[in-house]
Parts: C-alpha cells; structure tokens; sequence
C-alpha cells in the first residue's frame, strides 16, 4: 500500500517537474512547479515528517509560489522567446551528460548495500523539531532571521525604481 | 506515524465523510438565503419570499438556475486555466473540512498539526482567484486577483502569528486537543476558553480572518463600484456557483477556527437524557459557529469597505504588530507560570 | 516499509532535472524555477536521511533550506523585476552588459 503511494506521487513530482522544462509559458511552469511541492510533501508526510510536509506547502506553495505567480502575473510575459539563445548547442550535450550523471547516480545506489537495520520510529511532530530548533540550533536559527532582513533589504532595494 | 484503516474503521469514516461533507454543502447552500435574508432586514427590505415559505426554497432554484445556465468562456481567455480556476478555488476550502472537529467524534482525521493543514489548504485557495482573475484576460479581474492575492498575502501573515498565543497556552497542533484543552472551567462558573486569555489574539484573528476570505470591509477583490465584480466578473453559470460556495466554505473554515481555538469548540452545558448528550456538542459548535457567521453577514451590512492603502497599512502597520507584541507578552507569561 | 535508497533515486532524478533546466532554460525565472526544484530534491534527501538515522537535525536543515528559498526567492524575485524593467525581456542572454 505504501509502497503504490510512494510510486504514485513520486511519479506525480518526476512528472511535474519536468512539466517545468517542457512549458513554454513560464506561468504554466510555475503551477507545475506547485504540484511537484505538493507530491513532495505527500513523500514528506510517507516519511513521517508530518510538520515539515505541512510547512513546505505553507512556505512554498503558499508563499514563494505566490510570489512568483504573482511577478508573471505582473509582468504579462510573453511566451519564451528564443531569440539571442548562443547557448542552444548546450542541451545537445547537456542532456546526455546529465542522463550519464543520472545512470551514475542510481547504479551507485543500486549497489548501494542495503542497509535496512532497524527504522527507529521518528516522528518528525513540531515539539520535537522546536525543541531541537530550540537548542542544539539556536545559532542558526537566529541568523537565519538576519538573514531574511537582510533580503528583506535587498529585495526593496532592488525592485524600488528610486529610492 | 503512518496508521491503517480496517474495514470497520473505514465503514465508519466513509459515513463521516458523507455526513460531514453532504451537511457542510448543504450549509453552504444555505449560507446563501442566510446571507440575503439578513442584508434585506438590515436594509428594511423582505430579502426572498417567492420559493417555498420565507424563501427558503431558493438555495435550490439557484442551484439549479446555476445549472442550466450557459457557460460563457470568454473568446481570448486562457482557457485551460480559465477552466481549472474555480476547482482550484473549491477543493482546498473544502478540504479543510477534513480536520474540523463538529463534535467529539465528529471528525474525519484528527491531524498532529490540523492547524497548519487548515492555514496550508486555505493558502493554496490564492492560486483560484489569482489564477482565474489573470486567465479570464480582462481588466477588472487582473486588477481584482492583484489586489486580492496582495491582500490574502499580507493578512496571512497577521492571521498565522494571531493564533500563535493560543498555541503557546494549549501546547498542541491538533484540533481536537485545542478543544479537549479547553473543557474545564474557572470557579465552576467561567468556561476555561482561550478568548478570555487571548483577547488580542481573538481580535486580531477576527479581522484578518474577514480580510483573508475577501469579505466586506475588505472585499477590495471584487468591490462591486470600482471593479464590476472583481475576479470573477467573465465567470457565469457553475463555474461563478464554485466560487461563491469557495467563498462561504472559507467564511465557515475560519469561523469554525474562531470557535474551536478562542470559543471551546463543542464544549458546553450537558443534560438531558443520553442520544441528546450525544447531539449536544454538535448543537453547540454549530450555534457558536452561526454566531461568527452572523457577525460577518451583519459587518457586511454595516461597514462601509476600506481604501486600498489604508488596507494594507492597517495590515502591516497595525494588526501585524499588534501579533507579535501578542506573541512578546504571551511567552513571557507562560515562560514565568 | 520503503527503501531509503528509493527516495534518493528519486531526489537524484528530481536534482537532475531542475540541473537540466538550468542549463536549456533561458527565461530567468524559469531559472530560479529550476533552482527551486533543485532545493526541493535535497529537502527530500534530508528527510529520508532523517528517518534513516533516526536523527531530528535532518528535518531541522530542511528548515533552514526553506528559509533561504524563500529569501532567494524575493531576492531573485526583485532581480527580475528590475531586470525585465531595464531590458523589457527576461532572457538571461539578453542582459549580456556590464553597464547601460
């Protein structure tokens, strides 16, 4: 049963995401883009971590998506266009290299030991998670906030015409 | 933990789902003769009184007008996205009914976090107005899903932090433990509810919860005067009937939310014999629940809407600090108790 | 119960992808778009890491990803709005000088 889900919605965040490349509107890749956060988050909730599968859908699809939706909303973008593309002879290498890079990976991991032992039971519920956020990554956390003021800045500073 | 369902267990949740999910249609239906009726009386009009007696018949000959109506898809709409606009809209604000708990029982799933679920599917409800304001390829609605998705941003934020003090005080994620939480009572008289403990937090959390579902006075997204009606102006037929039950099933999601987090959910006074003491919680959390409702309907009748600066300064400037110092004060006296 | 090593042919697959669509991509958000899928295949590999090893900080790292996404995000975000403003189109090729 776990195992038809796993496939399921990793079938769904394999497909959205290439969806993303496929779309010539970037709109359209955008809302792809949430459907693969959200199968991302059913593969978060299959692995126990309740609360970040939650909070990746706050975060992401509530919030960042929003933003970019909202910026190509903004925009009014015109389809892609192809025009100064000096770089189009790149995809001819870079895919297969990549599909190489790919067969590297997962025979690594195919011949990965397994290495079942025993799955402690870890549930990732938001005390334990605040309780370690709280603690051993007090540090962190506390940079991290300068670090959203800092783009907090940035970001006004930027897209602001004059200041 | 990942839990399964054996087949008695799932016979009992399928009937909850159809009880639950056939009642809150139903509601929705109604929210609507509810909404009509109480704006005439305001207005010294009789509201509908054609269908059925005091009009009560007319949910469902406007279900049925919506029905047959033609479906106009505006000619250089973006039409897959003009399509799948009001489904996006609908299905989140009714997934949220999944962890509400009507009664001690009364409940599909109860999540660990049921409260971040709720504010996770309720945030992806932007996508449906924003997306069917820019798809319909017109003025009005661009500048309605604009002015909406803005909004919807800005007061998330207040209406998230708002909630966070009475988190702090329950100590849990899960509806039905916020509501468990609450049961006692003060002096044997005062119901132990959070709103006694948290009046900011309920304040704050009442105001955004109206500006997040785009209600009056904040219901810039389809201010009837400037904007025709707002996103949804090329919509008609069932699509239009999507939306309008998106926007009440959001109104009962939060009013739902203001009872169980600030009201004590189901709890109340029990008596009588057993099958009533049964069917008391539920009586209770619906009448709680009808009171928000009632209050949104009649704020909707009586304050006149906000400009759009004064709507997000009163948003940035004035609730969202108002949260935090909500949050400031709440820590420090549960750090000391 | 699922192999951990799934999960990370899975998150291997989707980091492949959001490289690739770095590399052929030249809309800038569709760029940033890339970037995004990138982060969410290394979240995926912290989370099943977590659980392997029966260990919190793999989903406290996640935290800490989605925190930074969400700056790069409204970073980026500006960038293209000042970008797009200054060269009315969002082709990374386009901006190819130092000053105008």
């Amino acid at each position: 049963m776990i195992q038809i889900l796993f496939f399921f919605f990793a079938a769904i965040a394999v497909g959205a995401a290439l969806n993303v490349l496929v779309q010539k509107h970037v709109l359209y890749s955008a809302l792809s883009l949430i459907l693969m956060l959200t199968a991302v988050s059913v593969l978060f909730i299959l692995l126990q971590a309740d609360f970040l599968a939650v909070i990746n859908v706050i975060v992401y699809a509530g919030a960042i998506m929003v933003l970019f939706v909202f910026v190509i909303m903004l925009l009014n973008l015109p389809e892609d266009e192809d025009g100064a593309d000096r770089l189009r002879w790149l995809k001819f290498i870079g895919i297969p290299l990549g599909l190489f890079f790919l067969v590297l990976v997962v025979t690594t991991l195919w011949n990965l030991e397994a290495n079942p032992g025993t799955q402690p039971q870890l549930v990732g519920s938001p005390a334990a998670i605040g309780q370690s956020l709280f603690t051993d990554f007090v540090l962190p956390f506390e940079v991290t906030s300068l670090l959203i003021l800092i783009a907090l800045m940035g970001a006004v500073v930027f897209a602001k015409r004059d200041l | 933990m990942i839990e399964y369902v054996t087949g008695s267990e799932f016979i009992v949740l399928m009937i909850k789902i159809f009880v639950i999910f056939g009642g809150v249609m139903g509601a929705l239906a109604y929210l609507s003769w509810l909404e009509r009726k109480l704006m005439a009386r305001v207005q010294m009009r009789p509201g509908p009184t054609r269908v059925g007696p005091f009009g009560l018949l007319q949910p469902i000959a406007d279900g049925l007008k919506f029905l047959f109506k033609e479906d106009v898809i505006p000619t250089h709409s973006n039409r897959f996205l003009y399509i799948a606009a009001p489904i996006v809209s609908l299905v989140p604000a009714l997934l949220s009914f999944s962890v509400i708990p009507f009664g001690p029982s009364l409940q599909i799933t109860d999540l660990s976090v049921g409260l971040l679920f709720i504010f996770a599917v309720t945030s992806l409800g932007i996508y449906g107005i924003a997306l069917g304001g820019w798809a319909s390829n017109s003025k009005y609605p661009l500048m309605g899903a604009i002015r909406s998705s803005a909004q919807m941003i800005s007061y998330e934020l207040s209406l998230t932090l708002s909630v966070v003090g009475v988190l702090m005080i329950a100590n849990t994620l899960s509806l039905a433990e916020l509501v468990t939480a609450q049961q006692s009572t003060w002096l044997g008289i005062i119901p132990r509810w959070n709103i006694f403990l948290q009046p900011v937090a309920f304040v704050v959390y009442l105001v955004s919860a109206v500006a997040e579902t785009n209600r009056l006075p904040f219901d810039l997204a389809e201010s009837e005067q400037e904007l025709v009606a707002g996103w949804h102006t090329e919509y008609s037929s069932m699509k239009f009937a999507m939306f309008m039950l998106a926007e009440y099933a959001n109104v009962v999601t939060v009013s739902s939310l203001a009872t169980i987090m600030f009201f004590g959910g189901w709890t109340g006074p029990m008596f009588g014999p057993a099958l009533l003491q049964m069917a008391l919680p539920t009586v209770w959390f619906l009448l709680k629940v009808s009171i928000f409702i009632f209050f949104y309907v009649l704020m909707r009748a009586t304050v006149p809407r906000f400009r759009y600066d004064q709507l997000m300064r009163f948003g940035w400037k004035v609730l969202l600090p108002l949260s935090l110092a909500n949050i400031v004060v709440t820590s420090f006296v549960v750090a000391i108790s | 119960m699922i192999p951990i090593g799934w999960y990370l042919i899975l998150s291997a697959i989707l980091f492949l992808i959001g490289v690739l669509g770095f590399f052929i991509k030249r809309n800038i958000i569709a760029l940033l778009l890339s970037v995004e899928i990138m982060l969410n295949a290394v979240n995926l590999t912290f989370v099943a890491f977590s659980l392997q090893h029966g260990k919190i900080s793999g989903q406290i790292f996640v935290f800490f990803v989605l925190v930074v996404a969400a700056a790069e995000a409204a970073v980026g975000l500006a960038l293209v709005i000042a970008m797009f403003r200054n060269r009315e189109s969002l082709n990374v090729d386009r901006s190819n000088l130092l000053k105008w």
